[in-house]
C-alpha cells in the first residue's frame, strides 16, 4: 500500500515498511546522516538524521513513516542540534582536514559545511590513538573514528567475516579488528571486502593511494553533500 | 610465572568446564566471562581464544562484549581487586580518607595493580550499600561499614594472602535495615500459596482444559485462571516499581496478546539490575523475600503463558546468588518451578539467574535483554517493544522485583484488596531506600501517598537541605517541597531516597551524579556518548574554579541537546541532577563562577602534577603561579 505523510510542508510518498528517511531520499530529499547507508540495517546511533515527527525528536534512519506524520526536519532548531552533534564528533576524535587523505571525499566534512559549522566550539579531547599500519594494502587511522559502524555491519552482514567490532563502553567505545594480536594485518581482510568501501570518514584506507584526485575535484568539492545521490555513497 | 598467570591448558580447563556447563550455548556469553573471571582473576587471551573454538563465535564479538562490562578485565586486575563504591553517600561516610588509606597500606597507586601483581585499588558506582557505607567490593563480593581499622584489617589480609573465602565472615554481612514493614515487608507467605489462588480464580468447569491452553497459546482474557489472574492485577492498578511506572496488567496483557511464531516461546524477566545511585531496596527484597519475587514471577508466567523466566541480578549482589539458587532449588522440589506446576497440566516454567557485571545501562529494559543475550547492553532502536519482540525476538516482559512481590500479593488476596491501599492515582505500597544525613537509614516501605516531610521525620532527619528522589535520574526536592508527596502523581519514584543536610554542597552532588552518567554512557549514540563527558569537564571546570557565565549558559546547553537527542533515558536524565541544583540551589553555582568573563579550562599548574607527583616534589618551585588558583 502506498500513503503519505509531510516533511516540512512537502507531502511525502511512502510504502510499508519505509523509514522516514527511506521515503525522503526517494522523494529527493536530503537529511543529513553517517552511521546510516542504504545498504545497510539503520544503526540509529549518530542521530545527525533526528528529526521532528509530530512535535517528539526521533531518528529518522529507524523510525518507519506513518501515514499522517507531520515531520519537521530543516529548521533553524534542528540544524543547531545536528550541527552540535558534529561538532562533538570533531573533538571527539582528531580530525585534522588538511592533511587527511579522505579531505573532499569525507561525509563528515561534508556534513560540517552543509551544516555551517564555522569551529569545533567545544574544547578538544585529543584522545591517544594509535594508528594501524600493519596490513599491507590498508591503513587504519582510529584517529578520525566517528563509531559509525558502518564497516563492522559491511563486514558481518556483506563480507561474513566479522573482521572489525566495537569495544569499550561510553567515551572509551573503540573499533577493534578481529585477531589477537589486535592487528589488521593478521585478519583475512582485504581490499576487496565491502567493509573496506563504507567507511564515511579516513579511518581505512587504501594505502599508496594518496591524493590521486588533487584536492578541490574530489566528490564533496563539486557539490555539496545534498546533492549527491545516495546511492553513490562512501565509494 | 607471575600471579596472573596460569598455564594455558589450565585456563583452557577452566573454559571448557564453564562453556560446557553453558551448554555451549553463545547467547550465555556473560556468564561465561564472568564465571571464567572469578577462576582466573581476568580474562585472559588464552581464554578468548578457547572461547571462540568453542563457542563459533568470532573474537571481536567476544572482545567487544568483554570491553563493555566495568567488571570484566582483559588485563590482569590483582588476584584481589578492590573497589570502593563511590555514590555521593559513599563520600560522605568518607570513602576517599578510606582509599587513599588502603592505597598507602599496600603501597598502590589509585586504579593500578601493585607491582607484584597481587592487588589493585579502584572505585566503582554506587553498590547499593548507601544505609551501610562505606561499601567496597573484594573481587565483586561487598564488604559494608568500613572504617580505618576494617581498612588496616583488609590491607594484612591482602599482604598475606589470604584468601578471600578466609576473610572474617563479620565483614560480608549485609544488613536488612528495615526500618517500616508494611504489605509487602510484613507479608505472611506460605510459598506456592499465590499460585493455588491464581488457579482457583479459574472457573470450574474446564478448569485443566483451558489453563492448559491458555498456558501455552496465551489466549486472551476472560478465559480460565490466567485470564482471571490478569484481571486482577488490572484491577490493582499495580504500576511498575523500577521508576517509569508502566500499568503492570496492559504490559502483561500485550505480552500474552503478542503472536507467538512457531519455536518461539514467552518470556519473563525480573530486573534485579539496581544501579540507579543510592537505591538498595531490591537487595533487601531478594534477601529477605525471594519466595514472594519468585512467585510472583511464577504468577506472571500463568498469566501471560511463559515458559521461561531470567532474573537479571546486578554483579554489585553477586553475593546473593548461591541463596537464590538454593531458594530456586527448593521451588522446583515443592513442584512450584519446573514442569507441571502445582499438579496443573502443561504448567511449565523455570527460572535461571544471569548476573550482571558493572553497566548501568543494563537496568534499562532492552539494554537489559541485549546483556542476557549475551550482547554488549546497548538499548535496543524501539519500536518493536519487548512485550511482542523481547529476548531472542519472543515475546517478553521485563519487571522490577519489587513489581513482581506486589503481583505474587494481588494474586493471593486480589486486585481490589491492593487498589485499596495508596491513593487513587497509585495503588499499593512503595518501599523507598533512605540514606544520607539522617539517623536511621534503612528500608522504609509505605502506602502510596506519604510526604517527603513524613519520610524526614520516620528516619531522623533534621536541619534537611534536599532530598534526592529516584536517584540521579530522579528529583531532587528542596526544603519548600517537602510537603509533596511519594507518588505517581507528584513524585514517582523507583525507590531512591537519598538526604542531604545543610552543610552538603549541593553543587558537588550533582558533580558527582555527572561523573556517574558520563562513566556510565553506553557509548552508543553520539550526544550522550561525547555530551556526558563535555558536561563532566564543565563541572570540573566550575569545581577547580575556571567557571563562568559563558560555562553556565553552555551547561544548560548541552542539558537540551542531551534531553532532546539521546537514544535512551540514561541520556535525557544525564542532565536532570544539573538542571534541578540550578534551578533550586543557584546559589552553590553562583559561587562556582568565580570568572566574569570565559576563561579555559586548561591550567597548566594543574597540567604539571602529574610531573610532581613523578618526581614527588610538591614544593613551592613545583608549582607554578596562575591568576586563578582554585582548588583542587
Amino acid at each position: 500500500m502506498s500513503y503519505t505523510f509531510t516533511l516540512d510542508g512537502k507531502v511525502v510518498p511512502f510504502v510499508d515498511g519505509q523509514t522516514i528517511i527511506q521515503a525522503a531520499s526517494a522523494a529527493g530529499i536530503f537529511i543529513p546522516h553517517l552511521c546510516y547507508h542504504p545498504e545497510f540495517k539503520p544503526h540509529g546511533s549518530c542521530k545527525l538524521c533526528t528529526v521532528k515527527v509530530n512535535g517528539r525528536h526521533t531518528a529518522s534512519c529507524t523510525m518507519r513513516a506513518a501515514p499522517g506524520m507531520v515531520v519537521e526536519s530543516e529548521t533553524e532548531e534542528i540544524n543547531a542540534e545536528r550541527r552540535a552533534l558534529t561538532q562533538m564528533l570533531f573533538v571527539e576524535g582528531n580530525h585534522f582536514c588538511p592533511s587527511c587523505e579522505k579531505s573532499g571525499n569525507c561525509q563528515l566534512q561534508a556534513t560540517a559545511y552543509h551544516l555551517g559549522m564555522m569551529s569545533a566550539h567545544y574544547d578538544h579531547f585529543f584522545p591517544n590513538r594509535a594508528v594501524d599500519a600493519s596490513h599491507p594494502e590498508a591503513l587504519l587511522d582510529f584517529n578520525r573514528c566517528i563509531l559509525c559502524s558502518l564497516c563492522v555491519r559491511a563486514s558481518r552482514d556483506v563480507d561474513g567475516k566479522n573482521v572489525f567490532g566495537l569495544s569499550g563502553r561510553g567515551i572509551k567505545t573503540h573499533l577493534i579488528v578481529n585477531a589477537k594480536s589486535g592487528r589488521l594485518a593478521d585478519t583475512d581482510f582485504t581490499l576487496a571486502d565491502k567493509a573496506a568501501q563504507v567507511c564515511p570518514v579516513g579511518v581505512i584506507l587504501k594505502k599508496r593511494q594518496g591524493f590521486a584526485v588533487p584536492i578541490g575535484e574530489r566528490k564533496y568539492d563539486k557539490a555539496p553533500i545534498s546533492e549527491t545521490a545516495e546511492t553513490t555513497e562512501g565509494r | 610465572m607471575g600471579l596472573n598467570e596460569m598455564h594455558a591448558e589450565a585456563v583452557a580447563g577452566v573454559v571448557d568446564r564453564v562453556i560446557n556447563r553453558y551448554r555451549r550455548d553463545p547467547t550465555c556469553m556473560l556468564q561465561i566471562l564472568r564465571e571464567v573471571q572469578e577462576a582466573c582473576d581476568w580474562v585472559p587471551p588464552e581464554a578468548i581464544d578457547r572461547m571462540q573454538a568453542m563457542l563459533g563465535v568470532p573474537r571481536t564479538k567476544i572482545e567487544g562484549v568483554a570491553g563493555f562490562y566495568s567488571f570484566i578485565y582483559t588485563e590482569p586486575r590483582g588476584k584481589y581487586r578492590v573497589l570502593f563504591s563511590d555514590n555521593i553517600t559513599d563520600r560522605m561516610q568518607g570513602n576517599r580518607a578510606l582509599m587513599e588509606r588502603l592505597c598507602s597500606n599496600l603501597w598502590v597507586e589509585r586504579g593500578k595493580v601493585s607491582e607484584d601483581g597481587l592487588v589493585s585499588v579502584g572505585k566503582t558506582a554506587c553498590t547499593g550499600l548507601c544505609d551501610q557505607g562505606p561499601g567496597m567490593l573484594v573481587n565483586n563480593y561487598a564488604i559494608a561499614g568500613l572504617n580505618l581499622e576494617r581498612i588496616d584489617e583488609i590491607a594484612e589480609l591482602i599482604r598475606n594472602k589470604v584468601p578471600l573465602a578466609d576473610w572474617p565472615p563479620a565483614y560480608f554481612r549485609i544488613e536488612d535495615n528495615i526500618r517500616r514493614a508494611d504489605i509487602l515487608l510484613n507479608a505472611d507467605f506460605t510459598p506456592g500459596e499465590a499460585l493455588l489462588a491464581a488457579r482457583a480464580r479459574a472457573p470450574s468447569d474446564g478448569l485443566n482444559a483451558s489453563n492448559m491452553r491458555s498456558w501455552r497459546e496465551g489466549l486472551p482474557s476472560g478465559i480460565g485462571g490466567p485470564g482471571a489472574t490478569l484481571d486482577e492485577i488490572k484491577r490493582s492498578g499495580l504500576r511498575g516499581r523500577g521508576g517509569a511506572g508502566f500499568t503492570t496488567g496492559l504490559k502483561w496483557e500485550a505480552c500474552r496478546n503478542a503472536q507467538l511464531k512457531a519455536g518461539h516461546q514467552r518470556i519473563v524477566v525480573c530486573n534485579a539490575d539496581e544501579g540507579e545511585p543510592g537505591t538498595f531496596k531490591d537487595r533487601v527484597l531478594l534477601s529477605k523475600c525471594p519466595d514472594l519475587v519468585f512467585e510472583g514471577m511464577t504468577v506472571a508466567a500463568y498469566a501471560i503463558g511463559a515458559t521461561r523466566g531470567f532474573v537479571y541480578l546486578r554483579g554489585e549482589y553477586r553475593y546473593l546468588l548461591d541463596h537464590l539458587n538454593a531458594v530456586l532449588a527448593h521451588r522446583r522440589r515443592q513442584n512450584l518451578l519446573g514442569k507441571d506446576i502445582c499438579g496443573l497440566p502443561g504448567a511449565d516454567f523455570d527460572i535461571e539467574i544471569h548476573v550482571g557485571a558493572g553497566a548501568y545501562v543494563c537496568g534499562e529494559e532492552s539494554a537489559l535483554i541485549e546483556s542476557l543475550e549475551g550482547k554488549r547492553g546497548t538499548p535496543r532502536n524501539r519500536p518493536p517493544f519487548p512485550v511482542t519482540n523481547g529476548y531472542l525476538d519472543q515475546p517478553t516482559i521485563v519487571n522490577n522485583v519489587e513489581t513482581f512481590a506486589a503481583a505474587a500479593l494481588i494474586a493471593l488476596r486480589g486486585g481490589e484488596w491492593y487498589a485499596g491501599i495508596g491513593t487513587k492515582q497509585s495503588a499499593g505500597t512503595k518501599i523507598l531506600s533512605v540514606s544520607g544525613d539522617c539517623e536511621r537509614p534503612g528500608i522504609y516501605e509505605y502506602p502510596f501517598g506519604v510526604s517527603i516531610r513524613q519520610v524526614l521525620a520516620d528516619c531522623g532527619a533534621t536541619d534537611t537541605q534536599a532530598v534526592q528522589v529516584s536517584g540521579p535520574s530522579g528529583i531532587c526536592v528542596a526544603e519548600n517541597e517537602f510537603d509533596r508527596i511519594i507518588g505517581f502523581e507528584d513524585i514517582p519514584t523507583a525507590g531512591a531516597f537519598t538526604i542531604f543536610n545543610k552543610s552538603r554542597d549541593m553543587f558537588e552532588v550533582a558533580r558527582n551524579y555527572v561523573h556517574f552518567f558520563q562513566h556510565e554512557s553506553c557509548g552508543f549514540c553520539t550526544p550522550c556518548r561525547v555530551g556526558t563527558s563535555l558536561l563532566k569537564n564543565l563541572m570540573d571546570k566550575l569545581h577547580y574554579g575556571s567557571g563562568s557565565p559563558y560555562d553556565f549558559a553552555e551547561i544548560e546547553k548541552l542539558n537540551q541537546l542531551l534531553q532532546s537527542m539521546s537514544h535512551c533515558g540514561l541520556g535525557h536524565t544525564a542532565c536532570n541532577p544539573v538542571l534541578d541544583t540550578i534551578a533550586k540551589f543557584r546559589p552553590a553555582y553562583d559561587k562556582r563562577m568565580m570568572q566574569q568573563d570565559f576563561t579555559p579550562a586548561f591550567d597548566l599548574d594543574r597540567e604539571l602534577s602529574s610531573a610532581r607527583q613523578m618526581t614527588g616534589r610538591d614544593d613551592a618551585g613545583a608549582h607554578l603561579e596562575t591568576e586563578h588558583g582554585g582548588q583542587s
